[in-house]
């Protein structure tokens, strides 16, 4: 559908040989400069709150260095709630959902991308369909079917929903039909069944893309808030996310710096994994316009 | 509709299937193997996807049709009661008002932002469209917000418009020489505020499929211009601003569609407040369902918001095609 989106500049490198490009550079670079840390601004201002004693937040002028460092708000965020179970929690039901998101999406993308069968297009645009049906709309028909399953307040409830994803099905269809059929028929002389040549074949030539379609998932996932707050009652099976509110909505907001510790080790896990993968998860957004 | 490969059809003449195969052909094989085994497999691999959405969308999306007409108070029994909750949502003295504020809101928060959003995405992205140092930093850093979670990042800020004068915000007003607001208790200043957050989390994603919309316009047509003389603004409402219309218009259906769902931000920051201000549809949605338990009514709510959002992903669609093709 798309082509492939390369994130580079379509202008040419030039030497900086005119003053007037010269004068352009710097004031680019200022520019950007400033924005970057009006970006950053939030950030900043969480770690260094996040280190300062409370006399100190309570201050006006607010300061941007700690005069103080008190490290210890970040032993006293973590041993007020059971974050270490929040931290397993949505690990656990991030890394359930993207491993079977990705076996579901794989063998659907197959049978679409490579098989010939009686009502192939009426089975794509249902299963496209799914994707014009947000959760917002189906929250209180699913919860109470969940009721009715005795699913809620269980790890249930925080994964099967989420097993299949139609984007998901039609970004691995697009990656799978580049495949070359002679590939295929090579293999199935040699007597490779159609599981063996996807998982065996397909899977290995094609792993970008799961990557980027894992991201996606996980990063989904992870950040996702109304669902574990309907779905969940008991403290133990809280995700990070829903566990952070509960957190910073019992204590009458007033414990500033340790709700600002809480949230930076809320966060930045996943900004460390954004480095890391950046790449991919830039180009991937580019290239199917889904939004982690 | 489906772009398939280009092999012939398992039930074709052997003519086609000679192409692949130079083996010389056995004698015809049964019908499961030529056409119902290939069907089969196939109907096997789409099966636990199907499951899935049939158990936790198709099913949800015809009995939140069926609630809708039943009055079910959880922990009552359901009881049918025709189009009352429709009824209730369009003309009771109390509830009505409540709804059409909610309404109202949910349009407040997804159009108020747009004029601004709009303009600082594609004014970053027009600086990062160029091969200098740094490009990709600050690409990274600015997509920083959008990967952070809603919560967090509402932590942070219902932090940074504190309403005393060593919040953040109030502390660079007095700065400034201005007076200090108190934000998200603010009626009028609440929702704006929730409007400025959102902008900034959501301009990494904006910056991203605005630079590859320019990355799409051809450079020729730029040094066509240049030729005839065309000076910077000129190429950029004649060439640049018209060929990013479809990405311009993704963007902004996109945005709107998003926050239209939102509600972590509102029920971290806010909890629909001040004065019910903030109370969005989702929001409302959520109040009618989950702190009252009137599943029927909710329901109601869910009906106005699918139509809502089903006209908005529609002409998405209509604008991914559009936006795909144009070069």
């Amino acid at each position: 559908m798309t082509s492939r989106v390369e994130l580079r500049s379509a202008t040419r490198p030039r030497l900086l040989r005119r003053p007037r490009e010269a004068a352009f550079a710097i004031f680019w670079y200022v520019f950007l400069s400033c924005a970057a840390i009006v970006v950053m601004m939030p950030y900043i201002w969480m770690i260094s709150t996040s280190l300062k004693g409370t006399e100190e937040i309570f201050t006006y002028p607010p300061t941007w260095i700690p005069r103080e460092w008190h490290f210890h708000n970040y032993v006293d965020a973590w041993n007020a709630a059971p974050f270490g179970r929040y931290f397993f929690n949505s690990l656990f039901v991030a890394v359930i959902v993207t491993a079977g998101q990705l076996i579901t999406c794989s063998l659907a993308a197959y049978a679409f991308a490579r098989m010939e069968f009686k009502g192939k297009n009426v089975a794509f645009t249902l299963f496209l369909s799914t994707t014009m049906i947000s959760a917002q709309v189906t929250l209180i028909p699913s919860y109470l079917l969940l009721k009715e399953l005795g699913w809620l307040d269980t790890y249930m409830a925080l994964t099967v929903p989420f097993l299949a994803s139609a984007f998901g099905i039609f970004m691995l269809r697009q990656a799978f039909m580049t495949i070359p059929q002679d590939l295929e028929d090579a293999a199935k002389m040699d007597g490779c069944g159609r599981l063996r040549f996807l998982v065996q074949v397909i899977l290995p030539l094609t792993k970008p893309m799961l990557a980027s379609q894992a991201l996606f998932a996980f990063m989904g996932n992870w950040n996702s808030y109304l669902w574990p707050l309907i779905v969940t009652t008991s403290k133990h099976l809280r995700t990070l996310q829903v566990g952070l509110r509960y957190f910073v909505g019992q204590e009458g907001g007033t414990q500033w710096g340790v709700f600002m510790a809480a949230t930076v080790f809320v966060s930045v896990p996943v900004v460390l994994f954004y480095f890391l993968v950046q790449k991919s998860f830039v180009e991937g957004i580019a290239l199917t316009g889904i939004r982690g | 509709m489906i772009k398939g490969e280009s092999r012939s059809h398992p039930g074709a003449p052997a003519s086609g299937s000679t192409r692949h195969n130079p083996i010389p052909r056995k004698p015809a094989k049964s019908w499961w193997k030529r056409w119902g085994e290939e069907t089969f497999t196939a109907y096997l691999f789409l099966l636990p996807s199907f499951l899935v959405f049939a158990v936790f969308t198709f099913f949800p999306v015809i009995f939140s049709l069926v609630i809708c007409f039943y009055r079910w108070n959880l922990p009552h029994q359901p009881v049918y009661i025709g189009l009352d909750n429709f009824k209730w949502l369009f003309t009771d003295p109390i509830d009505a008002p409540a709804f059409r504020q909610s309404v109202f809101n949910s349009f407040y928060y997804a159009l108020g932002g747009i004029p601004l959003n709009m303009a600082i995405s594609l004014l970053l992205a027009r600086f990062l469209n160029r091969q200098l140092r740094g490009v990709v930093l600050f690409r990274t850093v600015s997509f920083l917000p959008t990967i952070t979670s809603t919560v967090a990042v509402s932590v942070v800020w219902m932090w940074i418009y504190h309403p005393a004068d060593y919040g953040l915000l109030n502390s660079l007003l007095l700065k400034l020489g201005l007076s200090p607001q108190s934000w998200l208790r603010d009626p009028h200043l609440a929702m704006p505020a929730l409007i400025a957050m959102g902008i900034w989390k959501g301009m990494g994603y904006n910056v991203i499929i605005f630079l590859a919309g320019l990355q799409n316009i051809p450079s020729r047509l730029y040094e066509a211009a240049e030729i005839d003389g065309a000076g910077g603004w000129t190429k950029f409402w004649k060439i640049t601003w018209p060929l990013l219309g479809p990405t311009t218009f993704y963007i902004m259906v996109i945005s709107v569609i998003n926050s239209l769902k939102a509600f972590a931000q509102m029920h971290v920051m806010t909890q629909g407040g001040p004065l019910g201000r903030t109370t969005t549809i989702v929001y409302y949605l959520y109040q009618q369902a989950f702190e009252t338990f009137r599943m029927g009514k909710a329901s109601a709510v869910a009906a106005v918001l699918f139509a809502l959002l089903l006209v908005l992903t529609f002409i998405q669609f209509k604008v991914v095609g559009s936006r795909v093709h144009y070069d």
